[in-house]
């Protein structure tokens, strides 16, 4: 039940963001009892020589985990393939996370500039991993793109109102059976973590529920099992809603005392 | 000469990229550079000249989501 991810095959099903601990040390606790495989960063402007830079990226580096880098913060095709082409030179890795932001308020992905953006780094060798909405047209239009991945949101990041639109996450897990799948922001709590696996998506990236938790080490471990419970419920089968009361005990040869 | 440096105006002689580094006290193989909006990668940076004008931004890893 291993997950392959651009020919990286991982057994954690939660990537975690590194952004907002409270200090270096409780990041490197989260990782680690989370057991997640693949961990997001980003890249700054450097205000202290390359000391605060290195310093974290020593960190990232001693915990011997896949990176993925986003374009965090671009807000168009251009800037967010430049970005990508310094994250590659930092992190010698040819993996994105691609984000271009279009809406000041709620970060919603401009999907237009994505799919441009997704086109050109999909030409320059990236493996692209696009922040994308749950419509299922972007989505046709970034895997023609060649992303082999598609992470949607399923609620404004750090917003923590969990999945807002189920049919249409269900929608997108049918119509990409083969595509991995992962819920990228918006989730809050461990139990809408469980409800996206139990659909059948692949994995969850997270940061803020985690590292602004009241002790976010212990939070990614709750993270790490609601994910893997959401997943395993899904392989199993679950059973469907119905309107009325259905025995669980066997009616025959009940007692009669009447 | 006037340049621009992750958004801030220096004035200061730097004959090319590496050499800029070198003054502003840069060090490290985790750096990234662009100038003016192109990327030049670090084996470059040393016959990448500077000229009055030019924007550089110089960017490192980051906690990020």
């Amino acid at each position: 039940m291993r997950l392959e991810l651009y020919g990286k095959t991982i057994s954690s099903r939660l990537l975690l963001g590194t952004a907002r601990y409270p200090s270096p040390a409780i990041l490197a606790e989260a990782v680690r009892r989370s057991k997640t495989e693949i961990v997001t960063v980003s890249l700054r402007r450097e205000t202290a020589g390359g000391k605060a830079g290195g310093a974290f990226f020593q960190l990232i580096r001693d915990l011997g985990v896949q990176v993925l880098p986003n374009t965090a913060g671009c807000h168009s095709a251009r800037e967010a393939v430049l970005t990508a082409k310094m994250a590659r030179e930092v992190f010698g890795t040819t993996w994105i996370k691609l984000e271009v932001i279009g809406h000041h308020d709620t970060l919603q992905p401009d999907v237009f500039e994505l799919v441009e953006a997704a086109k050109i780094l999909v030409s320059e060798g990236f493996e692209v991993f696009p922040y994308t909405t749950d419509d299922l047209v972007v989505g046709e239009k970034l895997l023609a793109a060649g992303c082999r991945v598609l992470m949607p949101w399923c609620a404004p990041i750090g917003s923590a109102m969990g999945p807002q639109n189920l049919p249409a996450l269900k929608s997108m897990r049918a119509e990409f059976p083969d595509v991995p799948l992962i819920i990228d922001a918006g989730i809050g709590r461990p139990s809408h973590a469980t409800a996206v696996m139990e659909l059948g998506y692949d994995a969850v990236l997270l940061n803020t529920a985690v590292a602004i938790a009241g002790d976010p080490a212990e939070m990614a471990e709750a993270f790490a099992k609601a994910i893997e419970a959401g997943h395993i419920a899904h392989h199993a089968g679950m059973l469907e809603p119905r309107d009325l009361a259905v025995p669980s005990t066997p009616v025959i040869g009940k007692g009669v005392f009447a | 000469m006037k340049l621009t440096v992750n958004g801030e105006a220096l004035e200061l002689n730097a004959g090319n990229l590496a050499d800029l580094l070198a003054k502003l006290d840069y060090e490290g193989d985790w750096l990234a550079t662009a100038v003016n909006g192109d990327l030049v990668h670090r084996e470059e940076r040393a016959a990448h000249p500077l000229k009055e004008g030019d924007r550089i931004e110089i960017l490192s890893p980051m906690q990020g989501g």
